[in-house]
């Protein structure tokens, strides 16, 4: 018999004034009876809408049911023949909006806890499972991939399962991308992270670090020199936006990209790092997507009072409703309807405060969301000695200026056909954020999953 | 990894290291910097080209010893290995159409200008080189710079190697001399390169100023490195390293270059003590 709760499984978490002062992971897991208590909750209904819902088009209900079953390792095999990072997913995904949100049950009460049952499938076989994947047979077909984030790594796991010999090449000294440098430890611990990535080295994917593609060497000569038959770029939206006010190049002004890599890519949150942070006593971050979260939970963490001013209001706020409720759970205060204006300065040029102006909703503009317009002689000041920007990022121009032939959107974006991924150059591949502009980690690994089958297609054709 | 082929003191503070990585000596110009960690839980750090083999596959760095990481970079000796070593990074130096120059380096700065005016001498361009360091015992790269150049001034704080004075004084001497360059290419600390900026703004003469700012990825990501340029904030990694120097808000280069003053001079210091306890 189904279990008919209209509640969800309590996912444990740690408590909001213990766990705003580490960096531990802040949700704790389901126990295997909490998750077959979970699962039990699926109807296994035979149209599947959770299915449509997911980027990368994992057989829910078909894990589900082997959840309920008890057998975990069986429910990993289903997922992971669609997924490459379960752990990861299972952790980041916004599952509100996507599989859950077409979850029948979620029509009378919550909906089925997919992401908490992924999430427990890949904790448990990381945990018990020690055997190493079959690595596939080598097909011989060489394929380049730029970028080792997310989906970097999906292109490269899909490839390498099907026989490619895959490289992934990274710009930085650790592999993962925005999932090492930018979601921190206690969302995304980074043992999870690399232990995805030693997957995938397992199926034979090499990942080579320290290689900036447009830099250390070219798409042209990956192809031409190194023998590459077809390249991905995922490489994604790494360039951080400033607002252009005055007093933004301060000392004691970070983009969230600088404050979020300090502390997650160089572990400045650690007393022995050698690499600094300064997240003074009171801290702004600017911006209401989950990297600004992000960004104000890791300097609570560091032990800074935190304000986080966003223009428009609680309702429009781009973050997942998790993560906002977590950052206020936290302590973190919120400004909304405030826009900053200037940073001021204390004499020695450190940031001493940010004025803000108050205001308020007008007519929706092209994105759909009201319009923030300010309120006259509104103006405000918020003491500060840290200003976190946290407006949005866009994609790195590297490879454009250094790939002729390649063409980009006016603002930088590759364009890449929605199906297959293929760019203006034959062979060249794209996808994730280096294409749409910053998005998720999972609608970046469909697209690095799509694109491995239009690769696979065009050199089995070739 | 990134083997140390051969290291040499040219000076008590400052040393050359060979580094084999050929795939960034198959693509490195004078003006590009390099990032290196010296083990798994270093800090990165940026450092300039100072010269480059594309036949043997080895970059060389020259650095000061003036941080924690310098500090333990200088620790390790010939045979040894960088954890990372990632480059070419930022834009090579403009020369296209240069005539006549004069490159002005002052103390470990020289070893960037170095390579610039090599560079510039192989392409026929006329090099005067004007260097300063603060005494004799710092002098580094001497015969290196006269084998680059047509003119070579050497200018110390102390007057014990060279003349007496700052490069800013024996440039503008060669100015009132009647030198005509096309342009002043500047490398040293930033507020040598200030002061040689506000002069050749005088005289109208075009000159480039290579900056050296705090820096995490060098690829754009962070903007750490940013520095105001003519009223617009660019990245010294992506955008730079070089600049026009008439356009560099210096002051605020300045102030953000010393935003860690305090962790580093701690970090410094503790790297320091546990070099002296394996010693005892």
């Amino acid at each position: 018999m189904p279990n008919m709760s209209l509640k969800k499984n309590e996912m444990p978490v740690q408590q909001p004034e213990i766990r705003n002062k580490n960096f531990k992971e802040v949700a704790l897991g389901y126990t295997p009876e909490q998750a077959v208590d979970e699962a039990k909750r699926c109807l296994n209904c035979k149209n599947k809408s959770c299915v449509s819902g997911c980027p990368v088009q994992i057989d829910i209900p078909a894990f589900i049911a082997k959840v309920a079953e008890g057998e975990f390792e069986d429910a990993y095999k289903i997922i992971t023949a669609a997924s490459s990072l379960p752990a990861v997913c299972g952790r980041v995904c916004p599952q509100e909006t996507q599989c859950e949100s077409k979850c029948v049950r979620g029509i009378k009460g919550e909906p089925v806890a997919i992401g908490r049952l992924e999430r427990f499938v890949a904790d448990f076989h990381n945990a018990n499972v020690k055997e190493a994947p079959v690595k596939p047979e080598s097909n011989c077909h060489k394929v380049a991939v730029i970028g080792s984030g997310p989906s970097g790594l999906a292109c490269a796991g899909h490839l390498a399962k099907k026989g490619y010999d895959v490289t992934v090449y990274e710009a930085l000294h650790l592999a993962g991308g925005v999932l090492s440098y930018g979601i921190p430890e206690f969302r995304l611990p980074k043992s999870i992270v690399q232990k995805e990535i030693n997957g995938l080295k397992e199926l034979g994917v090499d990942v080579e670090t320290n290689t900036v593609v447009g830099k250390t060497v070219s798409i042209d000569e990956l192809m031409s020199e190194y023998g590459f038959e077809a390249v991905f770029i995922g490489s994604g939206a790494g360039l951080p936006r400033f607002m252009k006010i005055p007093g933004e190049n301060l000392n004691g002004v970070y983009s969230a990209n600088e404050f979020l890599t300090r502390i997650n890519l160089m572990k400045a949150y650690l007393p022995d790092s050698t690499t600094p942070i300064q997240p003074g006593n009171k801290a702004v971050i600017v911006g209401g997507g989950n990297v600004a979260m992000d960004a104000a939970r890791s300097a609570k963490r560091l032990g800074a009072d935190v304000t986080i001013v966003y223009r428009r209001t609680e309702k429009e706020l781009p973050a997942r409703a998790e993560e906002v409720e977590h950052a206020m759970e936290e302590g973190i205060n919120f400004h909304f309807l405030t826009n900053p204006v200037e940073i001021t300065a204390t004499e020695n040029g450190w940031v001493k405060g940010i004025v803000c102006q108050k205001m308020e909703l007008s007519e929706p503009d092209d994105s759909g969301r009201a319009r923030p317009v300010p309120v006259p002689d509104s103006n405000f000041e918020i003491e500060a000695d840290c200003v976190i920007m946290s407006i949005g990022t866009s994609p790195n121009p590297l490879i454009k200026s250094t790939t002729a032939g390649l063409d980009t959107q006016k603002w930088g974006g590759i364009i890449a056909d929605e199906e297959s991924g293929l760019t203006s150059r034959e062979g060249v591949y794209a996808g994730g954020d280096a294409v749409t502009g910053a998005a998720t980690v999972i609608l970046a690994m469909g697209a690095g999953k799509k694109a491995a089958a239009a690769i696979d297609e065009y050199i089995q054709n070739k | 990894m990134f083997e140390i082929l051969e290291k040499r003191s040219l000076n008590p503070t400052v040393t050359l290291m060979r580094i084999n990585a050929p795939m960034i000596a198959k693509k490195a110009e004078p003006g590009q910097f390099i990032i290196l960690r010296t083990d798994e839980n270093g800090e990165r750090i940026p450092l300039t080209i100072a010269d480059f083999d594309r036949e043997n596959g080895s970059v060389t760095i020259i650095f000061q010893i003036v941080g924690a990481t310098t500090e333990k970079l200088n620790h390790l000796n010939e045979g040894d290995c960088l954890h990372d070593f990632v480059g070419p990074l930022g834009k090579a130096t403009h020369t296209d159409g240069l005539k006549k120059v004069a490159v002005v380096g002052g103390g470990v700065g020289c070893a960037i200008a170095y390579p610039v005016a090599k560079k510039l001498h192989e392409l026929g361009c006329e090099v005067h080189a004007v260097v300063g360091f603060r005494n004799k015992d710092l002098v580094i790269l001497e015969e290196e710079f006269k084998n680059a150049s047509s003119k070579f001034v050497l200018m110390s704080d102390d007057g014990t190697a060279g003349e007496k004075g700052l490069v800013t004084d024996a440039l503008k001497k060669l100015i009132e001399s009647g030198e005509q360059y096309d342009e002043v290419i500047t490398i040293g600390p930033l507020i040598m390169m200030k002061f040689v900026c506000q002069l050749t703004k005088n005289y109208g003469i075009k000159t480039v100023a290579s900056m050296n700012p705090i820096m995490i990825d060098g690829t754009g990501m962070c903007g750490g490195c940013r520095l105001t340029v003519g009223g617009e904030t660019k990245f010294a990694c992506v955008d730079g390293p070089e600049f026009d120097g008439h356009l560099i808000d210096f002051d605020e280069a300045m102030a953000r270059g010393a935003m860690y003053k305090p962790f580093e001079r701690k970090a410094h210091e503790d790297v320091c003590n546990l070099y002296k306890q394996e010693v005892k």
